[in-house]
């Protein structure tokens, strides 16, 4: 077993909004070991995107530390932040909105190099620039082109070879394909394997596509309304998902196929609102499993079978359907 | 009407976008039918003209900068592009109706979702304010909303409950043709299989037929009678579900099926498709999936017409020509 590059102990943001204080993550821990690929999956508003944001410090937890390579990087001044996010990069959703517009594709890619001050030479610079973009898959002749002249698929190429410039051993993956369309989004995939493979990588990939995260995920953590539900490996967890809300996630899925009918549990309503959620289980509103016990004591994750932990009072219960 | 007719006959239907920078051409020679209580998924990814086709058959193309050179588009026996705008109008909304992808934007802000419901009943049904009010209400019962919340605004509800209003206004007047663009793609998946369930039963009570576009292979296994591939403005393959999901022949098909992930595939390797789609002013000559086709040959230069390769599955390429 590899050591982990990431410990995450009782990560909690709060928003203060007009209405109360909105949950966006609320008590989370887990741990990611070098080489893996952790899928954070989950709906909209579930907290996925502000646990990676809180992972690389770019929000400040309401409570919580994180230990990349050992070093609780919520104590690190903002020098030695700095320093320490060379070895950590993001990968946002939306190319076009996370990409300069008045910077060519060169200018990007290079900026990291040049905040940093990694070169003292020109020459060593470029090289370094078009190494990057060679390995993201960038043609040369799109170095003077601006973010406008391309396609998303290419934008997200220029994403992924900036993030990539310092080196870095650990990178946040924001929905890096939901933008893209579906031949696109298999070339980047298959990139952002081959990449990990070839450096040695680790990541933390975010998305609500349950198909993309089994495709590209050693393991996966299901988020619920700020919390997490289930973390299991990923074959384990579509083999046979545990938690209530993971069973109906996945039965929610098309399969796009026709020779497969599975049986759908459809959940009643909405998600509920995450200010100033209310004590016990954050789903037993809509669960089928649903007690008394639940809606007084908020359920901790606990470690049914090796490597699987789920949050929920009656799992045993809800594994036997 | 009888079961077999076609409801809906598109016929050699082309849509140009002028522009400054060179003629898109969105559509072209297309054909299509949909027979009555029939759904059909139209697939495609962005800028395949899927949209366009569907917003000519409403009738709600821009013009400039759209222009339709040739084709006809038959609903229900009438011509539909030698309609007036005013006759239009009235089978808009009462026989063809339309979903948008977002329903945050195809609500209007400032009317209760009750008065926006009403408004469709009254524009094709002489009754009284009354009495639209009291269907609007039967009509959010129907896609599961509580009838005391005709007095809400749009933003009080969730994205979920929106496109039910969406959909509670689209299925008012009891349509002949509901055309769904991309419907749940705003959605989270636990909204999007309510909706879907909504959308499947509400067509089976009414038996309306429907036109579904969609990049989603899982939502057209899940809802779709026939299916039609787009790529770069043509038809390139269509079928029942079962020749498309069985036995695809177009190399495109073949890799888009490639491309997806599938949840259920123990081990998966994506295969994805080389290249991407071509410049819309500059198609390439012939087949204009050649240039990524792996499978592509000298003959491609030329293109291949839309041949039957089985009863009722229609492929465009030359590979399939020596076959048939």
């Amino acid at each position: 077993m590899a050591e982990n590059i990431l410990e995450i102990r009782g990560l909690k943001k709060y928003f203060p909004t007009k209405a109360g204080l909105l949950h966006a993550v609320d008590d989370v821990s887990f741990d990611i070991a070098h080489g893996e690929t952790l899928g954070l999956v989950g709906e909209s508003g579930c907290g996925k995107s502000t646990i990676g944001r809180l992972t690389l410090r770019l929000l400040e937890p309401t409570d919580g530390q994180v230990f990349f390579e050992g070093t609780n990087i919520m104590q690190l001044d903002r020098k030695s932040m700095r320093q320490m996010r060379r070895k950590m990069q993001i990968v946002f959703q939306d190319p076009y909105a996370s990409l300069d517009s008045r910077k060519s594709v060169f200018e990007s890619i290079g900026e990291p190099l040049r905040v940093q001050r990694i070169y003292s030479s020109k020459a060593d610079y470029e090289k370094r620039v078009y190494e990057l973009m060679d390995m993201a898959g960038l043609a040369h002749r799109f170095a003077n082109a601006y973010p406008h002249e391309l396609d998303g698929g290419r934008r997200q190429r220029v994403g992924i070879a900036r993030a990539l410039a310092l080196n870095p051993s650990f990178m946040v993956l924001d929905e890096p394909v939901s933008a893209l369309d579906v031949s696109i989004q298999a070339q980047v995939l298959n990139l952002m394997e081959q990449l990990q493979k070839d450096l040695g990588l680790t990541y933390l990939f975010i998305s609500h596509d349950l198909g993309v995260v089994k495709y590209i995920s050693t393991n996966i953590a299901v988020m619920y309304l700020g919390v997490m539900v289930e973390k299991a490996p990923s074959k384990a967890l579509f083999e046979r998902p545990l938690h209530p809300y993971t069973q109906a996630l996945l039965s929610a899925v098309p399969i796009p196929s026709i020779d497969v009918h599975q049986e759908r549990i459809v959940l009643e309503g909405d998600v509920p609102s995450p200010i100033d959620p209310k004590p016990g289980c954050r789903f037993a509103g809509r669960c089928r499993y649903c007690r008394q016990r639940c809606r007084e004591e908020t359920p901790e994750m606990r470690e049914i079978e090796p490597g699987r932990f789920v949050a929920c009072h009656f799992v045993e219960e809800a594994a036997k359907a | 009407m009888s079961e077999n007719q076609n409801l809906l006959e598109i016929k050699d239907l082309s849509v140009q976008y002028v522009t400054v920078d060179g003629t898109v051409h969105a559509v072209e020679n297309l054909n299509l039918t949909l027979k009555a209580g029939e759904t059909l998924g139209l697939v495609g990814e962005t800028g395949a003209g899927k949209t366009t086709t569907v917003k000519a058959v409403m009738g709600i193309l821009p013009t400039p900068p759209a222009k339709v050179p040739n084709g006809e588009i038959i609903f229900d026996g009438r011509a539909l592009n030698r309609l007036s705008a005013k006759e239009m109008r009235k089978i808009r909304g009462k026989q063809i109706s339309m979903i948008f992808q977002d329903p945050m934007t195809s609500l209007n802000p400032v009317m209760t979702v009750g008065e926006q419901i009403e408004e469709a009943i009254r524009l094709h049904n002489r009754i009284s304010r009354r009495e639209a009010a009291k269907r609007a209400c039967d009509m959010l019962e129907t896609v599961g909303i509580k009838a005391e919340r005709a007095g809400d605004y749009p933003h009080q509800f969730s994205g979920g409950m929106k496109q039910r209003v969406v959909i509670a206004m689209a299925l008012a007047c009891s349509p002949k043709l509901l055309i769904a663009d991309e419907p749940t793609t705003a959605l989270d998946v636990t909204i999007q299989a309510q909706v879907l369930e909504l959308m499947k039963r509400l067509k089976n009570d009414m038996n309306t037929s429907m036109i579904m576009i969609t990049h989603d292979l899982g939502i057209v296994a899940e809802i779709c009678d026939r299916v039609a591939i787009m790529y770069a403005g043509e038809i390139v393959e269509s079928g029942t579900r079962e020749h498309i999901f069985h036995r695809a022949a177009h190399p495109y098909t073949q890799g888009l099926f490639g491309c997806i992930p599938n949840m259920l595939d123990e081990e998966c390797r994506l295969i994805p498709i080389q290249g991407m789609m071509p410049d819309p002013t500059d198609l390439p000559e012939g087949c204009r999936f050649r240039p990524r086709c792996p499978h592509a040959c000298d003959r491609c230069a030329q293109g291949a017409p839309l041949i039957e390769i089985e009863p009722g599955h229609q492929v465009k390429c030359v590979l399939c020509e020596k076959e048939a």
